[in-house]
């Protein structure tokens, strides 16, 4: 990708689905509409028996083009077993910044 | 007058109390190609990096400082860390801001594309998140305290005390 193409919702899904065979991805843009700031929930078997850190590393490798052209970028990794569970017990993750009235995150690029 | 060398450009620490550490003129004469997308970790930045990770046991690598946090994500890690306890004099921060080998480099160095970063007994612990989660759900306490890096419970008594 190259380096001053716009990062999207759906590209980042797409490539989130693609290389992680993620079942379930949500992306909210919570830059307040400068398209700098992300968060997302990320449902992926692959994530199965890693912990936090290492989820996030394999995320940040697939969108390693993206990140570095963006200013904040907030994923939530589960499981799908972790996933069903949380649904199950009605507390799903909800990707930052979705229910919020643009609340926008100050500072510079990364 | 100011005595601040004009060539150090190294980074400089941003914690309160903590000692200035001598990173100076280890980025002075090396700025190679200027590539903002593809940058190798040069040895003397590695070194440098190396040296700030290990300065002190809880290492903080954010945008602006402890005391003015110029981004959301860095301010809300100092918090967490504020409210965790922390030993100011086992604390350090370095402002990526005010260097750009630095800000660059940490990325390389952690393998990981977002500032702040938190290092631990020279250890990667995570970004924002990682540290907001470890917060809610207790990990981090425990890390903290196995760790022996936060304020003695002693001292904090006697700071209550009027």
């Amino acid at each position: 990708m190259a380096g001053n193409a716009v990062v999207t919702e759906a590209g980042l899904k797409t490539k989130l689905i693609e290389q992680l065979q993620a079942i379930h991805v949500e992306i909210e843009d919570m830059s307040g509409g400068c398209g700098q700031a992300f968060s997302a929930i990320i449902v992926s078997p692959q994530f199965e028996k890693k912990t936090t850190l290492m989820r996030h590393r394999l995320v940040n490798k697939v969108l390693k083009d993206e990140i570095a052209a963006i200013h904040a970028w907030t994923p939530k990794c589960s499981t799908p077993e972790q996933w069903e569970q949380q649904k199950a017990e009605g507390r799903e993750p909800v990707a930052p910044g979705k229910d919020t009235t643009g609340e926008v995150v100050t500072g510079t690029t990364a | 007058m100011f005595t601040r060398p004009v060539l150090s450009s190294a980074f400089r620490q941003a914690a309160r109390p903590a000692p200035t550490f001598a990173f100076a003129s280890k980025f002075t004469n090396t700025r190679t190609s200027f590539s903002p997308f593809v940058r190798y970790l040069s040895q003397e930045t590695r070194q440098a990096i190396d040296k700030a990770v290990g300065s002190t046991p809880v290492v903080l690598f954010m945008k602006g400082t402890p005391e003015t946090p110029q981004c959301g994500f860095s301010r809300a890690s100092i918090q967490i860390l504020g409210l965790q306890g922390v030993d100011p004099k086992k604390f350090s921060a370095f402002n990526v801001l005010e260097d750009d080998d630095l800000r660059q480099g940490i990325k390389e160095f952690s393998e990981w594309p977002t500032i702040p970063q938190l290092y631990v007994d020279k250890e990667f612990v995570g970004g924002c998140d990682i540290l907001m989660a470890m917060h809610q759900n207790g990990e981090l306490a425990k890390l903290l305290e196995e760790k022996k890096v936060l304020v003695p419970a002693e001292a904090e008594a006697a700071e209550a005390s009027p």
